[in-house]
């Protein structure tokens, strides 16, 4: 409760400020570019589900700013992410990680699907060997309905 | 006064709701057929009941009526009028009366329309829906209730939210409710026929029109609240893969999954168990939807009233019913038996693939949603799951359906060639491919974003047309196009339409353009093959903000082609700012502005963005919209409305 007390506040007092400013941005243009797309990979701490890049919070213009700060002194966009992700946790990822038990969200995808095909498939293959409930012959109501017509 | 008989009729509805949830079901039972006729009148009676108490709630937003505690908190006596009224959902209690509204509509509709159903089943269809009732006005009562007054009423109220104040979020909740909650219908259509024991041709044909119409208006909501995201959030994202907005986007997912299983049912009697399973899901995932958005359990942008209290309630609700129908599903699923024989290759086959696509899809969205839930309760890990993840889990899954989607459309039922139906779409299949390798050839870096994009939208497109033209034949009699059934059109127009989306959203994705800078006065700038001037900043005052409003003039080759008017407003009773995005929308391409804070050293902080195929995303959903509706009044539906008083109580063989 007091957490999103807290955000909520934040919220209020930040949006007055606004996604990237013309101050933050780079003079190099591959490198504001490689800034851009790793804030677009970073949560805004504060904000609720909004990546770096977009929000108005200024926790997220520190951010912003860090990242630019790593890549001036050099780092790969990996150890930029490393670097933050020290400081701040792997909340701050919005693509997570597949150690742990994470590679369990990554795969129930894919395998639900190959489990569905399978079902599927098994299914089809049930529907197209099956014989006709035409064929399996009539019911006690229907024959009697049936020698009836013939007979009129 | 009128607020006090507003909140006596929910109370008398409540109550309209248990006699109607209890009667019926016992008459359906026990073949009393009085018994089961209260069924139709209680629905009538809860439907108007509803209606006078949402009524009286929408007189106290109007006239401004701070007595009552609702109004206070979300109005203000100079906001403009459409949003006095808009006002009366844009709170937790009064969108819950919304919802029951709509609940209760859904049921009178049941009523009204169901005159060729089986007494029996029509009564135990109308009986669930007042269940559900049941249990959501005893929420609002107990927990939420929208008609409680003040102790001492003030001067004036503390205005709506400011990002609510716009027309497209004034009905983009209506709207979504409408889906939502028509998804009970299908529910309780579901529920009755595992209570009877039997699913046909007949139940598919029932079911169909109630899906078709929650679908659209989903469809509506959807994209009216993703137009609103785009142009009121100052930077013209459409989707954030947010909790909530994942909660609406689910039920769509079954919905269309549904939509297209109950045509299994109906016209080939297979696929009745899984039909029956998608509606209780697609109805449970609509709870689910309720209960993220109240409960406060996910942090998101819409979260609001989030009271642990209320979250206990709707997660009681959601499981009662959804637990509740699932048993009685495990329990009577083995007694429905399917009769329909179909060819490995068959039209049947290419929807099964269609719901696994879209059943699969919307378990991603499921288990990334509540992956952080899992992750912090079971491993103690704290951690996000966003965009990035959804985009590489989701699409996969999205492009396959496009692909598959041209071809399943146009098998036939029973056995089917591959063979004739690819010869058929190769042209389609020509131009899609040429078409992707233009873009691939002009566009700038090397994404394969782009080209997949407008390959799929392409091929959905022209697929959409080959279907259409392969129904006149080899006669070249353009007039039958017009005499085909308007399910026909409403096919095709709804598959043109997801096309016209994909290509859009790849579109935007790819090939957008941005430019932040500092804009000086009369100082023009460039960005892509346009030039921008900033030519002054005004103040101006609204009914209830404060705006400071830049004059942006866009010129092309020298000409100038738009003159546009960002803004950024202050809402003082509010104590909030919004910006106001300035777009020149085109066919091909959207130019987007947003003004932002005066620099120390002169001069405004501005981005300008170009968008290209930004507005095919929404067109791509209006048309969607329209084929449910093509098909909904297709003449089968119409001739099945008017003949109920013909129709035997037995149900229409299929075919």
């Amino acid at each position: 409760m007091m957490r999103s007390l807290f955000a909520l506040a934040f919220v209020l007092i930040a949006t007055v400020a606004q996604a990237v400013q013309p101050d933050e941005i780079l003079d190099d243009p591959a490198l504001e570019a490689r800034a851009r797309e790793i804030s677009q990979g970073l949560r805004c701490l504060v904000c609720q589900n909004e990546n770096i890049d977009d929000s108005n919070a200024s926790l997220a213009r520190d951010l912003r700013l860090l990242v630019r700060e790593r890549l001036l002194e050099g780092d790969s966009n990996e150890e930029t992410v490393d670097y933050i992700v020290d400081r701040y946790g792997e909340y701050v990822l919005l693509k997570p990680t597949t150690g742990g038990w994470n590679w369990l969200l990554w795969a129930a995808g894919p395998l639900l699907f190959v489990f569905a095909l399978l079902t599927g498939a098994v299914y089809i293959r049930g529907r197209s060997r099956a014989a006709a409930p035409a064929e399996a012959g009539l019911s006690e109501d229907e024959k009697a309905r049936l020698e009836q017509i013939l007979r009129d | 006064m009128i607020t006090e008989l507003g909140h006596f009729a929910l109370i008398l509805a409540a109550l309209v709701a248990c006699v109607q949830a209890v009667v019926p079901m016992i008459g359906a039972h026990k073949r009393w057929p009085g018994w089961m006729a209260v069924a139709e009148p209680a629905a009538t009676a809860q439907f108007l009941l509803v209606l006078i108490s949402f009524a009286a709630l929408t007189h106290a937003f109007v006239t401004s009526d701070f007595s009552l505690r609702l109004v206070v908190m979300n109005s203000h006596s100079a906001k403009p009028m459409l949003y006095k009224i808009s006002g009366v959902w844009g709170n937790h209690e009064g969108s819950m009366l919304l919802w029951v509204l709509i609940l209760a509509l859904f049921g009178a509709l049941a009523a009204w329309f169901g005159g060729n159903l089986p007494p029996t089943l029509r009564a135990r269809v109308l009986g669930v829906q007042a269940m559900v009732g049941v249990a959501f006005f005893a929420f609002i009562l107990l927990t939420s209730n929208p008609f409680l007054r003040m102790a001492v009423p003030p001067f004036d109220g503390q205005d709506l939210n400011p990002l609510l104040q716009d027309p497209g979020l004034a009905f983009h909740p209506p709207f979504l409710y409408l889906g939502y909650v028509g998804l009970s219908i299908c529910f309780s259509f579901a529920v009755a026929a595992l209570i009877e024991g039997r699913v046909d041709a007949a139940w598919g044909r029932w079911v169909r029109p109630w899906t078709l119409l929650s679908w659209m208006f989903l469809t509506i909501g959807i994209a009216l609240g993703s137009w609103w995201a785009y142009y009121e959030l100052g930077w013209g994202g459409f989707w954030f893969w947010d909790p909530v907005e994942n909660a609406s986007f689910m039920p769509w997912l079954l919905a269309a999954a549904l939509l297209h299983s109950a045509i299994v049912v109906e016209k080939r009697e297979a696929l009745k168990s899984w039909t029956i399973l998608l509606a209780i899901l697609a109805f449970g995932f609509s709870l689910m939807g309720t209960f993220i958005v109240r409960s406060g359990l996910l942090t998101s942008v819409h979260a609001f009233a989030t009271d642990p209290e209320r979250g206990v309630f709707i997660l009681g609700i959601l499981v009662t019913f959804t637990g509740g129908a699932l048993t009685l599903f495990a329990a009577r699923a083995g007694a429905m038996q399917a009769k329909g024989v179909f060819g490995i290759v068959s039209r049947e086959s290419a929807l099964v693939a269609n719901n696994i696509l879209l059943a699969v899809a919307c378990f991603v969205v499921f288990v990334g949603t509540l992956w952080p839930l899992v992750a912090e309760m079971l491993f103690g890990r704290k951690l996000s799951v966003g965009a990035p993840f959804f985009n590489m889990a989701f699409t996969p899954f999205m492009v396959m359906l496009g692909l598959l989607l041209p071809i399943g459309a146009m098998l036939s039922w029973k056995r089917a060639k591959v063979g004739r139906v690819l010869r058929q779409l190769a042209p389609a299949l020509g131009l899609a491919i040429a078409v992707a390798g233009l873009f691939w050839t002009i566009q700038t870096g090397r994404s394969l974003l782009g080209p997949v994009g407008l390959f799929l939208g392409t091929w959905l497109v022209a697929g959409a047309i080959t279907d259409l033209l392969s129904r006149i034949g080899k006669s070249r009699d353009y007039s039958r196009l017009l005499r085909l059934p308007r399910a026909d059109w409403g096919k095709a127009v709804a598959h043109a339409g997801l096309g016209i989306t994909m290509a859009g959203i790849a579109g935007l994705m790819a090939w957008q353009q941005e430019d932040i800078r500092v804009a000086e006065l009369n100082q023009p700038f460039e960005l892509g093959n346009y030039e921008f001037e900033l030519l002054g900043v005004e103040r101006v005052r609204g009914p209830n903000y404060f705006s400071t409003m830049g004059e942006v003039a866009v010129r092309q080759d020298g000409a100038e082609i738009a003159h546009l008017y960002p803004e950024k407003r202050d809402y003082p009773v509010a104590k909030m700012p919004t910006t106001e995005a300035a777009i020149d929308y085109r066919f091909l391409r959207d130019i987007y502005v947003v003004i932002g804070d005066p620099q120390t050293g002169g001069g405004w902080t501005m981005r300008v963005y170009i968008k290209p195929l930004a507005n095919w995303i929404w067109a791509g959903c209006i048309l969607m919209a329209i084929g449910g509706i093509l098909s909904l009044t297709d003449r089968r539906f119409r001739v099945a409305a008017g003949a109920r008083k013909a129709a035997p109580a037995k149900g229409v063989p299929a075919e």
